[in-house]
């Protein structure tokens, strides 16, 4: 059976200053997501991961435009979809948590207008049947007293709550496809854990499958079943969750995973040298050269294809085994 | 909120007093009343005795304290020019000027508003520029230029329209055009720039990526948030228009309280001038006293923070 999300050599560009500046924000992106898994997408701020979800559900900013690849979703082709195709697949196939959880909700719109909205817009829900969907829905994030909280506003919730009331409204036209981006960030601590287990619960209730956008990568190891980590616009590395953690292949992975606390050492965490690299005036070769410890000359100048590193384990870096079947991806630019 | 109200409520009789004094002081500044009054070459005798009439020989301050103390038991004194209460002529002419103030609003909200939005939603376009332009002719051009073209165009060239005074619903459509021609441009400006700021929120980003039609995203998530201020610009328009405009009434021979204004201006008519300067005042405080306590009713925090 096709995998429920097929992304192959995606390319987003942000076209400014009247399309004489390019920043390819989103540089030949492939990945496969099949129905129930959680994909876990990691890098800095800036490194493609947003535009690459905005990408998939077609709300990029007037900018930015997909120039290149494909985005097969439950066998359909999604780019090339008129805005109203591409508006009728958001919130109802494909839904997104927003990372916000105070900005997000609307504060003029009462919780039970803002929750029903999907189900009364894609499933054609009013009257008492959409009525019980909110209480439902509202119950499954476990909003206490849904009868009453349903009538308020977004002011009088704790930021909790109103992440979990965002999470409602993701899963209110039941989507195949929850993409998170970054949901946690705003979260204190206590809260994050609380709200990532009611995720991973709804996730197995419901079947749905996720992309997980973090740079927490502690997020990742609890959450996710593989891992894309991406770097200036590609992913740089690829595996299954636990894979990633015992044989990290790319220095860049090594080095995110090093500037990880852990408990009971006590030496001082490692930070990455530099800062990431200016998308609209990408270094030569390996975008990542400049800052990597292990850099050799042929970095400088070529850009690494993708190397089959192990089983579901794909890295983009010159050091990996060379002798390794190479994986037939085009030469990006 | 007792306390706050409390507050707002000093602060506005602040602005009053400090609004009294200013008037008071300005109005002297125009010169002596009693050489208007008189016939031309009274002798100055004639001219001590008209001054004594009016209270006008006594020190600033007394003359001061005695218009306070008239305003205070509701009494803002008698005009040297008509002979009647300031009230009473004031009252007269709200009528009128209300007529002209709500049609010019309705005016500038009907095209301010849609154009503000249509600009905001194609931020940009062939629209949007359309919009800035029209915002631009219309706070730079100024309203007795504009009613003076009117009247020609409409009034003498074409002969649709008067030219000038009360009567008809068709006297009020040139002052009123006019006079809503600059605040449809301050809201079609605010209605913009509001809706701009709310549709670049993560609670429309929110709403788009629920997949509802772009006509909810605009017309009921966007559009009662970005509302608020365009409220209150145009309650604060309306009571501006009631009692400022001056020159539009001038041209258009509009018997408000604009024109009152100008005739107490011209005969150094001190009572008639503080008097609607004073009014005016009373209604802007008043107005920015109801917005601001309303506010703090919808929204707690700005309660807590003052």
């Amino acid at each position: 059976m096709a995998p429920l999300l097929h992304v192959s050599d995606l390319r987003t560009y942000f076209f400014t200053f009247g399309g004489t500046r390019v920043v390819k924000a989103v540089d030949g992106v492939s990945f496969t997501l099949e129905a129930g898994e959680t994909l876990g997408l990691v890098g800095e701020s800036g490194c493609g991961k947003t535009t690459t979800c905005l990408s998939l559900v077609g709300l990029l900013p007037p900018a930015a435009r997909i120039v290149g690849g494909s985005i097969r979703f439950a066998g359909e082709e999604l780019t090339g979809k008129s805005p109203r195709e591409l508006r009728r697949l958001r919130g109802r196939r494909i839904a997104m948590i927003l990372q916000d959880p105070m900005a997000s909700l609307n504060p003029l719109l009462t919780i039970a207008r803002q929750v029903g909205e999907p189900a009364h817009f894609h499933l054609r829900l009013r009257g008492r049947p959409l009525r019980e969907r909110v209480l439902g829905l509202l119950r499954a994030v476990r909003i206490p007293s849904p009868e009453v909280r349903c009538r308020e506003y977004p002011h009088q919730m704790s930021g909790g709550m109103r992440q979990r009331i965002v999470g409602a409204i993701a899963l209110a036209a039941e989507p195949q496809l929850i993409i998170a981006d970054e949901p946690t960030t705003n979260l204190d601590v206590t809260i994050q854990a609380q709200y990532l287990n009611l995720l991973k619960e709804i996730q197995q209730q419901t079947g749905v499958a996720l992309i997980f956008v973090t740079h927490n990568l502690g997020i990742v190891a609890k959450m996710c079943d593989k891992v894309a980590v991406m770097y200036a616009g590609k992913i740089v590395e690829q595996s299954p969750v636990r894979e990633l953690f015992n044989a990290p292949q790319h220095p860049y992975t090594r080095a995110l995973l090093g500037a990880m606390p852990k408990l009971g050492r006590r030496e001082p965490l490692y930070a990455i040298p530099g800062q990431p690299p200016n998308l609209a005036d990408p270094p030569s070769g390996c975008a990542f050269h400049p800052r990597c410890p292990e850099v050799i000359p042929r970095c400088v100048s070529e850009s690494p294809e993708e190397v089959v590193a192990g089983n579901g384990h794909t890295a983009r870096c010159w050091l990996v085994q060379p002798d390794v079947e190479v994986s037939r991806g085009r030469p990006s630019a | 909120m007792p306390r706050f109200i409390a507050q707002r409520v000093a602060y506005s009789l602040v602005t009053l007093f400090l609004l009294s004094m200013t008037i008071f002081v300005i109005v002297r500044l125009t010169g002596d009343p009693a050489l208007l009054m008189a016939e031309p070459g009274a002798r100055p005798e004639d001219l001590a005795r008209i001054r004594a009439q009016w209270g006008l020989d006594r020190p600033w301050p007394v003359q001061y304290v005695s218009f306070i103390r008239n305003v205070v038991r509701g009494e803002l004194g008698r005009s040297f020019n008509y002979r009647l209460p300031v009230s009473e002529l004031y009252f007269q002419r709200l009528g009128n000027s209300l007529q002209l103030a709500l049609a010019a609003t309705l005016i500038s909200v009907c095209i301010g508003v849609p154009a503000g939005i249509v600009s905001a939603v194609r931020v940009n376009s062939w629209w949007d520029n359309l919009g800035k332009a029209v915002a631009l002719l219309g706070l730079s051009i100024p309203g007795f230029w504009l009613g003076l073209v009117l009247i020609l165009v409409f009034a003498v060239w074409l002969r649709w329209l008067p030219t000038s005074g009360a009567g008809d619903w068709r006297h009020l459509i040139l002052p009123a055009v006019s006079l809503g021609w600059y605040f449809a441009a301050s809201l079609l400006r605010l209605t913009r720039s509001s809706m701009l700021e709310v549709l670049g929120s993560e609670y429309i980003k929110l709403a788009r990526l629920k997949g509802l039609p772009e006509a909810v995203v605009i017309g009921l998530h966007a559009f009662k948030n970005a509302l608020i201020p365009v409220f209150t610009l145009t309650g604060v328009n309306l009571v501006i228009m009631v009692n400022a405009a001056v020159v539009i009434e001038v041209i258009f021979a509009w018997p408000g309280i604009g024109r009152l204004l100008f005739e107490g201006i011209f005969q150094r008519d001190f009572p008639l001038v503080q008097g609607v300067v004073l009014m005016a005042g009373f209604m802007i405080v008043l107005v920015n006293l109801v917005v601001d306590i309303l506010y703090a009713l919808i929204d707690p925090r700005i309660r807590l923070t003052r």
